[in-house]
Protein backbone atom coordinates (compact mmCIF):
# COMPACT_ATOMS: atom_id res chain seq x y z
CA UNK A 1 0.00 0.00 0.00
CA UNK A 2 2.79 1.85 0.24
CA UNK A 3 3.19 2.48 -3.59
CA UNK A 4 1.05 5.52 -3.44
CA UNK A 5 1.08 8.53 -1.82
CA UNK A 6 4.48 9.19 -2.36
CA UNK A 7 5.38 12.72 -3.28
CA UNK A 8 2.40 13.59 -2.12
CA UNK A 9 3.28 17.28 -2.67
CA UNK A 10 4.32 17.78 -6.50
CA UNK A 11 1.57 17.22 -8.51
CA UNK A 12 3.32 16.53 -11.89
CA UNK A 13 0.85 14.46 -13.83
CA UNK A 14 3.28 14.04 -16.76
CA UNK A 15 5.25 11.13 -15.13
CA UNK A 16 2.48 9.90 -13.03
CA UNK A 17 0.96 8.95 -16.17
CA UNK A 18 3.50 6.47 -17.39
CA UNK A 19 3.66 5.05 -13.86
CA UNK A 20 0.23 4.60 -13.61
CA UNK A 21 0.31 2.05 -16.17
CA UNK A 22 3.27 0.54 -14.80
CA UNK A 23 1.17 -0.25 -11.89
CA UNK A 24 -1.15 -1.32 -13.85
CA UNK A 25 0.38 -3.64 -15.87
CA UNK A 26 2.55 -5.38 -12.70
CA UNK A 27 -1.33 -5.42 -11.00
CA UNK A 28 -2.71 -7.08 -14.30
CA UNK A 29 -0.26 -9.70 -14.32
CA UNK A 30 -0.17 -10.37 -10.36
CA UNK A 31 -4.23 -11.08 -10.93
CA UNK A 32 -3.52 -13.39 -14.07
CA UNK A 33 -0.84 -15.12 -12.37
CA UNK A 34 -3.67 -15.97 -9.64
CA UNK A 35 -6.10 -16.52 -11.56
CA UNK A 36 -4.34 -19.07 -13.21
CA UNK A 37 -2.87 -20.76 -9.83
CA UNK A 38 -6.75 -20.63 -8.64
CA UNK A 39 -8.23 -22.47 -11.51
CA UNK A 40 -5.36 -25.36 -11.18
CA UNK A 41 -7.28 -27.05 -8.41
CA UNK A 42 -5.56 -26.93 -5.09
CA UNK A 43 -2.48 -24.91 -5.76
CA UNK A 44 -4.12 -21.79 -4.17
CA UNK A 45 -5.84 -24.22 -1.19
CA UNK A 46 -3.08 -23.01 0.98
CA UNK A 47 -3.82 -19.68 0.10
CA UNK A 48 -7.22 -19.73 0.18
CA UNK A 49 -7.47 -21.60 3.57
CA UNK A 50 -5.23 -18.23 4.76
CA UNK A 51 -7.79 -15.66 2.93
CA UNK A 52 -10.71 -17.30 4.11
CA UNK A 53 -9.01 -17.08 8.01
CA UNK A 54 -8.44 -13.34 7.53
CA UNK A 55 -11.38 -12.20 5.91
CA UNK A 56 -13.31 -13.90 8.55
CA UNK A 57 -13.40 -11.07 11.15
CA UNK A 58 -14.26 -9.05 8.29
CA UNK A 59 -17.22 -11.31 6.82
CA UNK A 60 -18.07 -11.05 10.51
CA UNK A 61 -18.11 -7.51 10.38
CA UNK A 62 -19.80 -7.34 7.08
CA UNK A 63 -22.89 -9.21 8.50
CA UNK A 64 -23.14 -7.68 11.70
CA UNK A 65 -25.83 -5.26 10.46
CA UNK A 66 -27.82 -8.33 9.74
CA UNK A 67 -27.11 -9.66 13.06
CA UNK A 68 -27.64 -6.27 15.19
CA UNK A 69 -31.14 -6.02 13.50
CA UNK A 70 -31.56 -9.55 14.49
CA UNK A 71 -30.60 -9.12 18.28
CA UNK A 72 -33.13 -5.91 18.12
CA UNK A 73 -35.52 -7.44 16.81
CA UNK A 74 -35.16 -10.37 19.32
CA UNK A 75 -34.61 -7.99 22.08
CA UNK A 76 -37.45 -6.03 21.69
CA UNK A 77 -40.00 -9.66 21.40
CA UNK A 78 -42.96 -8.83 23.27
CA UNK A 79 -43.43 -11.34 26.01
CA UNK A 80 -46.27 -12.91 24.56
CA UNK A 81 -44.23 -13.74 21.23
CA UNK A 82 -41.61 -15.30 22.76
CA UNK A 83 -44.79 -17.00 24.99
CA UNK A 84 -46.23 -18.11 21.98
CA UNK A 85 -43.07 -19.20 19.87
CA UNK A 86 -42.28 -21.05 22.99
CA UNK A 87 -45.69 -22.55 22.58
CA UNK A 88 -45.43 -23.72 19.10
CA UNK A 89 -41.71 -25.35 19.65
CA UNK A 90 -43.58 -27.51 22.38
CA UNK A 91 -45.90 -28.39 20.10
CA UNK A 92 -43.35 -29.11 17.40
CA UNK A 93 -41.15 -30.49 19.87
CA UNK A 94 -43.95 -33.66 21.24
CA UNK A 95 -45.02 -34.11 17.61
CA UNK A 96 -41.70 -34.92 16.87
CA UNK A 97 -41.00 -37.40 19.46
CA UNK A 98 -44.42 -39.03 18.73
CA UNK A 99 -42.87 -39.33 14.90
CA UNK A 100 -39.50 -40.24 16.05
CA UNK A 101 -41.28 -43.06 18.49
CA UNK A 102 -42.77 -45.09 15.43
CA UNK A 103 -39.55 -44.19 13.00
CA UNK A 104 -37.72 -46.14 15.89
CA UNK A 105 -40.29 -48.74 15.54
CA UNK A 106 -40.05 -48.70 11.53
CA UNK A 107 -36.23 -48.93 11.46
CA UNK A 108 -36.69 -52.14 13.99
CA UNK A 109 -39.00 -53.80 11.57
CA UNK A 110 -37.44 -52.75 8.04
CA UNK A 111 -33.95 -54.07 9.33
CA UNK A 112 -35.93 -57.45 10.90
CA UNK A 113 -37.26 -57.47 6.64
CA UNK A 114 -33.94 -57.18 5.49
CA UNK A 115 -32.71 -59.95 7.83
CA UNK A 116 -30.08 -58.05 9.25
CA UNK A 117 -28.93 -59.30 12.43
CA UNK A 118 -29.45 -56.11 14.96
CA UNK A 119 -31.17 -52.49 13.85
CA UNK A 120 -28.85 -50.60 12.29
CA UNK A 121 -27.48 -47.56 14.31
CA UNK A 122 -28.67 -44.01 12.41
CA UNK A 123 -26.77 -43.00 9.52
CA UNK A 124 -25.51 -39.52 11.02
CA UNK A 125 -23.28 -40.11 13.66
CA UNK A 126 -22.76 -36.61 14.59
CA UNK A 127 -24.34 -32.98 14.26
CA UNK A 128 -23.38 -29.78 14.46
CA UNK A 129 -25.25 -26.63 14.25
CA UNK A 130 -23.61 -23.58 12.81
CA UNK A 131 -24.87 -20.12 11.84
CA UNK A 132 -25.06 -18.52 8.73
CA UNK A 133 -22.79 -15.73 8.45
CA UNK A 134 -23.50 -14.52 5.22
CA UNK A 135 -25.43 -15.71 2.04
CA UNK A 136 -26.05 -15.27 -1.68
CA UNK A 137 -28.50 -16.25 -3.75
CA UNK A 138 -27.83 -13.97 -6.58
CA UNK A 139 -29.53 -15.41 -9.91
CA UNK A 140 -26.88 -14.09 -11.76
CA UNK A 141 -23.96 -15.55 -9.15
CA UNK A 142 -23.12 -18.36 -7.66
CA UNK A 143 -24.99 -19.90 -4.57
CA UNK A 144 -22.75 -19.57 -1.43
CA UNK A 145 -23.07 -19.62 2.41
CA UNK A 146 -20.74 -18.91 4.86
CA UNK A 147 -21.45 -20.50 8.03
CA UNK A 148 -19.02 -19.82 11.02
CA UNK A 149 -17.39 -23.51 11.74
CA UNK A 150 -14.31 -24.57 10.30
CA UNK A 151 -11.49 -27.25 10.43
CA UNK A 152 -10.92 -26.11 14.20
CA UNK A 153 -14.53 -28.05 14.48
CA UNK A 154 -13.57 -31.00 12.04
CA UNK A 155 -15.57 -29.43 8.92
CA UNK A 156 -14.04 -30.99 5.88
CA UNK A 157 -14.16 -30.24 2.15
CA UNK A 158 -17.55 -31.81 0.65
CA UNK A 159 -19.24 -32.62 3.66
CA UNK A 160 -23.55 -32.26 3.94
CA UNK A 161 -25.15 -29.41 4.97
CA UNK A 162 -28.78 -29.88 6.30
CA UNK A 163 -31.37 -27.59 7.43
CA UNK A 164 -34.23 -29.13 9.22
CA UNK A 165 -36.67 -29.36 6.78
CA UNK A 166 -33.68 -30.60 3.66
CA UNK A 167 -30.80 -30.56 1.93
CA UNK A 168 -29.01 -27.20 1.75
CA UNK A 169 -25.59 -28.03 0.43
CA UNK A 170 -22.62 -29.07 0.94
CA UNK A 171 -18.81 -27.42 1.74
CA UNK A 172 -16.14 -26.60 -0.95
CA UNK A 173 -13.84 -24.37 0.87
CA UNK A 174 -13.05 -24.79 4.48
CA UNK A 175 -11.07 -22.25 6.85
CA UNK A 176 -9.88 -22.74 10.18
CA UNK A 177 -13.04 -21.06 11.91
CA UNK A 178 -15.44 -20.71 8.83
CA UNK A 179 -16.33 -22.95 5.70
CA UNK A 180 -17.94 -21.91 2.12
CA UNK A 181 -20.75 -23.98 1.17
CA UNK A 182 -22.09 -24.07 -2.07
CA UNK A 183 -26.10 -24.28 -1.95
CA UNK A 184 -28.28 -27.08 -4.57
CA UNK A 185 -29.15 -24.58 -6.16
CA UNK A 186 -26.34 -23.26 -7.50
CA UNK A 187 -25.79 -23.77 -11.58
CA UNK A 188 -23.01 -25.91 -11.17
CA UNK A 189 -24.22 -27.88 -8.56
CA UNK A 190 -26.17 -31.37 -9.47
CA UNK A 191 -27.80 -33.78 -6.24
CA UNK A 192 -27.98 -37.10 -7.21
CA UNK A 193 -31.99 -37.86 -6.45
CA UNK A 194 -34.12 -40.41 -6.00
CA UNK A 195 -38.48 -40.15 -7.01
CA UNK A 196 -39.40 -41.45 -3.38
CA UNK A 197 -42.47 -42.46 -4.48
CA UNK A 198 -41.61 -44.71 -7.67
CA UNK A 199 -37.59 -44.93 -6.78
CA UNK A 200 -36.65 -43.40 -10.08
CA UNK A 201 -32.77 -41.82 -10.07
CA UNK A 202 -31.98 -38.90 -11.37
CA UNK A 203 -29.40 -35.71 -11.12
CA UNK A 204 -31.17 -32.33 -9.73
CA UNK A 205 -29.50 -29.58 -11.33
CA UNK A 206 -29.30 -26.13 -9.34
CA UNK A 207 -31.45 -23.61 -11.35
CA UNK A 208 -29.69 -20.62 -10.56
CA UNK A 209 -33.08 -19.61 -8.99
CA UNK A 210 -32.82 -19.14 -4.92
CA UNK A 211 -35.92 -21.82 -4.52
CA UNK A 212 -35.63 -24.03 -7.02
CA UNK A 213 -34.04 -27.28 -8.65
CA UNK A 214 -34.34 -28.43 -12.49
CA UNK A 215 -34.44 -32.40 -13.71
CA UNK A 216 -32.71 -31.93 -16.82
CA UNK A 217 -32.11 -36.19 -17.15
CA UNK A 218 -35.78 -37.70 -17.31
CA UNK A 219 -37.46 -38.48 -20.63
CA UNK A 220 -40.76 -36.94 -21.95
CA UNK A 221 -42.80 -40.17 -20.20
CA UNK A 222 -40.87 -40.68 -16.97
CA UNK A 223 -43.04 -41.07 -13.72
CA UNK A 224 -43.00 -37.73 -12.67
CA UNK A 225 -45.97 -36.22 -10.81
CA UNK A 226 -46.45 -32.56 -8.65
CA UNK A 227 -45.88 -33.50 -5.27
CA UNK A 228 -43.63 -35.95 -5.97
CA UNK A 229 -40.96 -35.86 -2.91
CA UNK A 230 -37.12 -35.90 -4.11
CA UNK A 231 -34.56 -37.95 -1.27
CA UNK A 232 -30.52 -38.18 -2.03
CA UNK A 233 -30.15 -41.45 -3.84
CA UNK A 234 -26.74 -41.91 -2.17
CA UNK A 235 -25.12 -41.79 -5.40
CA UNK A 236 -22.02 -39.58 -5.88
CA UNK A 237 -20.72 -40.04 -2.40
CA UNK A 238 -20.99 -36.94 -1.02
CA UNK A 239 -24.70 -37.10 0.37
CA UNK A 240 -25.96 -40.34 2.17
CA UNK A 241 -29.20 -41.80 1.14
CA UNK A 242 -32.56 -40.69 1.94
CA UNK A 243 -32.46 -37.06 2.97
CA UNK A 244 -35.31 -34.80 1.29
CA UNK A 245 -34.08 -32.29 -0.93
CA UNK A 246 -36.75 -30.96 -2.90
CA UNK A 247 -41.18 -31.54 -3.96
CA UNK A 248 -41.51 -31.80 -7.70
CA UNK A 249 -43.65 -28.16 -8.67
CA UNK A 250 -43.92 -27.92 -12.13
CA UNK A 251 -44.39 -30.96 -15.12
CA UNK A 252 -43.72 -29.53 -18.59
CA UNK A 253 -44.59 -32.24 -21.15
CA UNK A 254 -44.61 -31.21 -24.66
CA UNK A 255 -45.39 -33.63 -27.59
CA UNK A 256 -42.04 -32.16 -29.37
CA UNK A 257 -39.75 -31.99 -26.65
CA UNK A 258 -38.30 -35.25 -26.11
CA UNK A 259 -36.90 -34.30 -23.13
CA UNK A 260 -39.89 -32.50 -20.65
CA UNK A 261 -39.01 -29.48 -18.24
CA UNK A 262 -39.36 -30.36 -14.51
CA UNK A 263 -39.10 -28.27 -11.82
CA UNK A 264 -39.12 -29.00 -8.26
CA UNK A 265 -38.91 -26.47 -5.02
CA UNK A 266 -35.94 -27.13 -2.22
CA UNK A 267 -37.17 -27.80 0.74
CA UNK A 268 -34.38 -26.34 2.67
CA UNK A 269 -34.39 -22.63 2.42
CA UNK A 270 -31.41 -20.42 3.39
CA UNK A 271 -33.42 -17.93 3.58
CA UNK A 272 -34.96 -18.18 6.20
CA UNK A 273 -32.16 -19.81 8.12
CA UNK A 274 -30.15 -18.80 10.56
CA UNK A 275 -29.18 -22.20 11.79
CA UNK A 276 -28.09 -25.30 9.99
CA UNK A 277 -26.56 -28.52 10.39
CA UNK A 278 -23.13 -29.97 9.67
CA UNK A 279 -23.53 -33.89 9.48
CA UNK A 280 -20.60 -36.73 9.84
CA UNK A 281 -22.13 -40.44 8.40
CA UNK A 282 -21.06 -43.14 9.46
CA UNK A 283 -18.68 -44.43 7.12
CA UNK A 284 -19.86 -48.41 7.07
CA UNK A 285 -23.94 -47.23 7.20
CA UNK A 286 -25.59 -49.17 3.90
CA UNK A 287 -27.61 -45.43 2.81
CA UNK A 288 -24.05 -43.56 3.86
CA UNK A 289 -22.48 -42.23 0.98
CA UNK A 290 -19.87 -45.27 0.59
CA UNK A 291 -16.85 -45.52 1.83
CA UNK A 292 -15.43 -42.32 0.70
CA UNK A 293 -12.73 -39.87 1.87
CA UNK A 294 -12.60 -36.42 1.60
CA UNK A 295 -10.41 -36.84 -1.27
CA UNK A 296 -13.41 -38.46 -3.36
CA UNK A 297 -15.02 -35.83 -2.71
CA UNK A 298 -14.47 -34.41 -6.58
CA UNK A 299 -13.82 -37.52 -7.90
CA UNK A 300 -16.52 -39.64 -6.58
CA UNK A 301 -16.91 -42.80 -5.05
CA UNK A 302 -14.59 -45.57 -6.95
CA UNK A 303 -16.71 -48.26 -5.82
CA UNK A 304 -19.74 -47.00 -7.64
CA UNK A 305 -17.36 -46.67 -11.12
CA UNK A 306 -16.98 -50.09 -12.11
CA UNK A 307 -14.79 -49.22 -15.47
CA UNK A 308 -12.72 -51.55 -14.73
CA UNK A 309 -15.31 -54.76 -14.88
CA UNK A 310 -16.69 -54.27 -18.29
CA UNK A 311 -13.06 -55.05 -20.33
CA UNK A 312 -12.66 -58.50 -18.31
CA UNK A 313 -15.23 -60.79 -20.64
CA UNK A 314 -14.38 -58.73 -23.86
CA UNK A 315 -10.73 -59.74 -22.72
CA UNK A 316 -11.24 -63.59 -22.66
CA UNK A 317 -12.32 -63.89 -26.61
CA UNK A 318 -9.31 -62.48 -27.96
CA UNK A 319 -7.20 -65.15 -26.29
CA UNK A 320 -8.70 -67.78 -28.32
CA UNK A 321 -10.12 -66.68 -31.52
CA UNK A 322 -7.01 -64.00 -33.34
CA UNK A 323 -8.36 -62.70 -36.18
CA UNK A 324 -12.04 -61.14 -34.75
CA UNK A 325 -9.97 -60.29 -32.35
CA UNK A 326 -8.68 -57.28 -33.69
CA UNK A 327 -11.73 -56.20 -34.98
CA UNK A 328 -13.52 -56.66 -32.01
CA UNK A 329 -11.25 -54.76 -29.37
CA UNK A 330 -12.27 -51.63 -30.53
CA UNK A 331 -16.19 -51.77 -30.80
CA UNK A 332 -16.70 -53.47 -27.48
CA UNK A 333 -20.08 -53.29 -25.98
CA UNK A 334 -22.27 -54.63 -29.48
CA UNK A 335 -19.45 -57.07 -31.61
CA UNK A 336 -18.31 -59.58 -29.06
CA UNK A 337 -22.35 -60.48 -28.06
CA UNK A 338 -22.59 -61.59 -32.20
CA UNK A 339 -19.53 -62.80 -32.30
CA UNK A 340 -18.16 -64.40 -29.64
CA UNK A 341 -20.97 -67.47 -29.36
CA UNK A 342 -19.59 -68.86 -32.96
CA UNK A 343 -16.20 -67.99 -32.03
CA UNK A 344 -15.87 -69.40 -28.78
CA UNK A 345 -18.25 -72.14 -28.44
CA UNK A 346 -16.66 -74.66 -26.82
CA UNK A 347 -15.97 -72.18 -23.50
CA UNK A 348 -19.43 -70.41 -24.49
CA UNK A 349 -20.39 -70.71 -20.51
CA UNK A 350 -18.07 -67.98 -19.78
CA UNK A 351 -18.53 -65.82 -22.90
CA UNK A 352 -22.26 -66.29 -22.78
CA UNK A 353 -22.68 -63.93 -19.97
CA UNK A 354 -21.83 -60.71 -21.86
CA UNK A 355 -24.70 -60.71 -24.18
CA UNK A 356 -27.65 -61.32 -21.21
CA UNK A 357 -25.36 -58.15 -19.73
CA UNK A 358 -25.27 -56.00 -22.71
CA UNK A 359 -28.94 -56.86 -22.94
CA UNK A 360 -29.83 -56.01 -20.04
CA UNK A 361 -27.90 -52.79 -20.10
CA UNK A 362 -29.50 -50.22 -21.30
CA UNK A 363 -32.80 -49.96 -18.99
CA UNK A 364 -29.93 -49.62 -15.87
CA UNK A 365 -28.20 -46.53 -17.68
CA UNK A 366 -31.15 -44.67 -19.80
CA UNK A 367 -33.75 -45.06 -16.75
CA UNK A 368 -34.62 -46.03 -13.14
CA UNK A 369 -34.32 -50.22 -12.30
CA UNK A 370 -36.58 -51.15 -10.58
CA UNK A 371 -35.01 -53.49 -8.46
CA UNK A 372 -32.97 -51.56 -6.41
CA UNK A 373 -35.51 -48.42 -6.16
CA UNK A 374 -38.09 -50.79 -4.41
CA UNK A 375 -35.67 -51.94 -1.54
CA UNK A 376 -35.78 -48.06 -0.66
CA UNK A 377 -32.09 -47.57 -0.39
CA UNK A 378 -29.75 -47.45 -3.41
CA UNK A 379 -26.57 -47.05 -1.07
CA UNK A 380 -27.21 -50.53 -0.46
CA UNK A 381 -27.24 -51.21 -4.20
CA UNK A 382 -24.28 -49.37 -4.86
CA UNK A 383 -22.33 -50.89 -2.48
CA UNK A 384 -21.98 -54.40 -4.02
CA UNK A 385 -21.02 -53.44 -7.51
CA UNK A 386 -18.78 -56.86 -8.12
CA UNK A 387 -22.13 -59.26 -7.95
CA UNK A 388 -24.17 -58.31 -10.09
CA UNK A 389 -23.21 -58.15 -14.35
CA UNK A 390 -21.49 -54.53 -14.86
CA UNK A 391 -23.31 -52.48 -16.73
CA UNK A 392 -20.90 -51.04 -19.49
CA UNK A 393 -20.41 -47.48 -18.33
CA UNK A 394 -23.23 -46.11 -15.61
CA UNK A 395 -21.15 -43.39 -14.38
CA UNK A 396 -23.05 -41.50 -12.30
CA UNK A 397 -23.31 -37.94 -12.34
CA UNK A 398 -21.26 -36.58 -9.76
CA UNK A 399 -21.13 -33.13 -7.91
CA UNK A 400 -18.74 -30.60 -9.57
CA UNK B 1 -2.39 18.22 2.54
CA UNK B 2 -3.76 16.14 5.33
CA UNK B 3 -2.48 12.95 3.96
CA UNK B 4 -3.79 10.36 6.07
CA UNK B 5 -7.48 11.89 7.07
CA UNK B 6 -8.55 10.65 3.63
CA UNK B 7 -7.27 7.49 3.66
CA UNK B 8 -8.67 6.71 6.39
CA UNK B 9 -12.08 7.93 5.35
CA UNK B 10 -11.55 5.95 2.09
CA UNK B 11 -11.01 2.89 3.98
CA UNK B 12 -13.79 3.48 5.94
CA UNK B 13 -16.26 4.17 2.72
CA UNK B 14 -14.31 1.08 1.38
CA UNK B 15 -15.61 -0.96 4.15
CA UNK B 16 -19.29 0.14 3.88
CA UNK B 17 -19.46 -0.37 0.38
CA UNK B 18 -17.86 -3.23 0.91
CA UNK B 19 -21.13 -3.79 3.53
CA UNK B 20 -23.56 -2.51 1.19
CA UNK B 21 -22.37 -4.92 -1.58
CA UNK B 22 -22.43 -7.99 0.54
CA UNK B 23 -25.50 -7.41 2.28
CA UNK B 24 -27.85 -10.38 2.04
CA UNK B 25 -31.05 -8.66 0.23
CA UNK B 26 -34.16 -10.29 -1.28
CA UNK B 27 -34.13 -11.36 -4.81
CA UNK B 28 -36.00 -9.19 -6.60
CA UNK B 29 -33.54 -6.39 -5.00
CA UNK B 30 -30.72 -8.05 -5.36
CA UNK B 31 -29.98 -8.19 -9.47
CA UNK B 32 -30.69 -4.54 -9.13
CA UNK B 33 -28.32 -3.88 -6.60
CA UNK B 34 -25.58 -1.43 -7.49
CA UNK B 35 -21.88 -2.61 -7.21
CA UNK B 36 -21.50 0.35 -4.68
CA UNK B 37 -18.38 -1.03 -3.79
CA UNK B 38 -16.82 -0.55 -7.46
CA UNK B 39 -18.51 2.73 -7.48
CA UNK B 40 -16.62 3.83 -4.00
CA UNK B 41 -13.27 2.73 -5.61
CA UNK B 42 -13.91 4.71 -8.66
CA UNK B 43 -15.07 7.79 -7.12
CA UNK B 44 -11.72 7.34 -5.13
CA UNK B 45 -9.94 6.88 -8.35
CA UNK B 46 -11.28 10.13 -9.93
CA UNK B 47 -11.32 12.39 -6.66
CA UNK B 48 -8.23 11.60 -5.57
CA UNK B 49 -5.84 9.18 -7.44
CA UNK B 50 -3.16 9.72 -5.89
CA UNK B 51 -4.71 8.54 -2.07
CA UNK B 52 -6.68 6.19 -4.33
CA UNK B 53 -5.99 4.37 -6.88
CA UNK B 54 -4.97 1.23 -9.00
CA UNK B 55 -3.62 -0.55 -5.82
CA UNK B 56 -6.94 0.58 -4.25
CA UNK B 57 -8.76 -0.95 -6.77
CA UNK B 58 -7.09 -4.19 -6.42
CA UNK B 59 -7.11 -4.87 -3.21
CA UNK B 60 -10.83 -4.32 -3.24
CA UNK B 61 -11.15 -6.42 -6.09
CA UNK B 62 -8.95 -9.45 -4.06
CA UNK B 63 -11.63 -8.57 -1.25
CA UNK B 64 -14.48 -8.94 -3.84
CA UNK B 65 -13.34 -12.44 -4.73
CA UNK B 66 -12.72 -13.83 -1.31
CA UNK B 67 -16.13 -12.42 -0.74
CA UNK B 68 -18.55 -13.79 -4.01
CA UNK B 69 -15.57 -14.74 -6.78
CA UNK B 70 -15.74 -18.22 -8.26
CA UNK B 71 -12.05 -17.54 -9.20
CA UNK B 72 -9.47 -15.33 -7.08
CA UNK B 73 -8.33 -12.37 -8.54
CA UNK B 74 -11.00 -11.99 -11.12
CA UNK B 75 -12.70 -8.74 -9.75
CA UNK B 76 -9.27 -7.59 -9.05
CA UNK B 77 -8.26 -7.60 -12.74
CA UNK B 78 -11.40 -6.40 -13.57
CA UNK B 79 -11.13 -3.62 -10.97
CA UNK B 80 -7.77 -2.59 -11.48
CA UNK B 81 -8.03 -2.35 -15.20
CA UNK B 82 -11.25 0.53 -14.80
CA UNK B 83 -9.44 2.50 -12.06
CA UNK B 84 -6.64 2.48 -14.13
CA UNK B 85 -8.79 4.58 -16.92
CA UNK B 86 -10.36 6.45 -14.00
CA UNK B 87 -6.92 7.47 -12.66
CA UNK B 88 -5.12 7.77 -16.16
CA UNK B 89 -8.46 10.26 -17.49
CA UNK B 90 -9.49 11.34 -13.94
CA UNK B 91 -8.86 14.85 -14.81
CA UNK B 92 -11.05 14.82 -17.88
CA UNK B 93 -13.56 12.83 -16.05
CA UNK B 94 -13.75 15.11 -12.71
CA UNK B 95 -14.56 18.66 -14.46
CA UNK B 96 -17.39 16.78 -16.83
CA UNK B 97 -21.01 17.75 -15.94
CA UNK B 98 -23.00 15.30 -14.25
CA UNK B 99 -24.39 13.45 -16.84
CA UNK B 100 -21.72 12.88 -18.74
CA UNK B 101 -20.29 11.77 -15.74
CA UNK B 102 -22.60 8.85 -15.41
CA UNK B 103 -22.38 7.75 -18.88
CA UNK B 104 -19.06 7.19 -18.01
CA UNK B 105 -19.28 5.93 -15.27
CA UNK B 106 -21.79 3.23 -16.95
CA UNK B 107 -19.24 2.80 -19.39
CA UNK B 108 -16.57 1.89 -17.21
CA UNK B 109 -19.28 -0.71 -15.15
CA UNK B 110 -20.09 -2.41 -18.66
CA UNK B 111 -16.41 -2.64 -19.15
CA UNK B 112 -16.15 -4.13 -15.50
CA UNK B 113 -18.73 -6.31 -16.09
CA UNK B 114 -17.74 -7.57 -18.94
CA UNK B 115 -14.50 -8.59 -17.95
CA UNK B 116 -16.06 -10.31 -14.86
CA UNK B 117 -18.04 -11.99 -17.82
CA UNK B 118 -15.84 -13.11 -20.30
CA UNK B 119 -13.09 -14.54 -16.72
CA UNK B 120 -16.31 -16.39 -15.34
CA UNK B 121 -16.50 -17.75 -18.89
CA UNK B 122 -12.87 -18.78 -19.36
CA UNK B 123 -13.10 -20.51 -16.37
CA UNK B 124 -16.26 -22.75 -16.93
CA UNK B 125 -18.70 -20.62 -14.79
CA UNK B 126 -20.68 -18.85 -17.73
CA UNK B 127 -23.60 -17.18 -16.12
CA UNK B 128 -25.21 -15.82 -19.24
CA UNK B 129 -28.25 -14.17 -17.64
CA UNK B 130 -29.04 -10.79 -18.99
CA UNK B 131 -29.57 -9.76 -15.34
CA UNK B 132 -26.15 -9.66 -14.65
CA UNK B 133 -25.65 -5.88 -16.56
CA UNK B 134 -28.74 -4.64 -14.67
CA UNK B 135 -26.53 -3.11 -12.28
CA UNK B 136 -24.38 -1.23 -14.62
CA UNK B 137 -27.04 0.95 -14.94
CA UNK B 138 -28.36 1.26 -11.74
CA UNK B 139 -24.57 2.27 -10.19
CA UNK B 140 -24.78 5.16 -13.32
CA UNK B 141 -28.19 6.38 -11.79
CA UNK B 142 -26.63 6.57 -8.52
CA UNK B 143 -23.26 7.78 -9.40
CA UNK B 144 -24.62 11.10 -8.52
CA UNK B 145 -25.73 10.62 -5.35
CA UNK B 146 -22.74 8.56 -4.26
CA UNK B 147 -20.19 11.28 -5.34
CA UNK B 148 -22.21 14.03 -4.26
CA UNK B 149 -22.63 11.98 -0.38
CA UNK B 150 -18.40 10.70 -0.87
CA UNK B 151 -17.75 14.87 -1.52
CA UNK B 152 -19.45 15.30 1.64
CA UNK B 153 -17.65 12.70 3.39
CA UNK B 154 -14.42 13.43 2.19
CA UNK B 155 -14.51 17.43 3.21
CA UNK B 156 -14.34 18.37 -0.09
CA UNK B 157 -15.75 20.88 -1.44
CA UNK B 158 -17.88 19.73 -5.13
Amino acid sequence: MAAFGTGASSRSLQGRGGSAGFRFTLYAILSVVVMFLDQRQGWLERARYVLQAASYPLQLAVSSPTTAWRWLQESFATREALESENKRLRDQQRTMELRSMRYEALEHENAELRGLKDALPPAAERWLPAEVVNYRTKETDNHRAVLNRGTSNGVFRGQAVLDEKGLLGQTIHVGPWSSEVILITDPEHEVPVQIARNGARTVAVGSGDPTSLRLPYLPANADVKIGDLLVTSGLGGVFPAGYPVARVTEVHRDAVDPLSRFRAATLGRIDLDREVTLVWFRPDHPSAPGGTSIADAKTGNPAIQPQKAPPKPVATPPATPEPPAASAATPAAKVPSAKAPSATAPSSAGTAKPKPTTAAAPPATSSAPPGPGTSGTSGAAASEPASPPPAPAPTPQEQQ
Amino acid sequence: MSDFEPRGRMLLTVLVGLILTVLPLPPWLDSARPAFLVVTVLYWSIASPRTGGIALGWFSGLLLDVFQGPVLGQHALALALITYLAVREHQKIRFKPALQQSLIIFALLAFYEFVVFAIDGWSGHPVTNPMRWLHTATGAVIWPFAAAFLNHSSGRRA
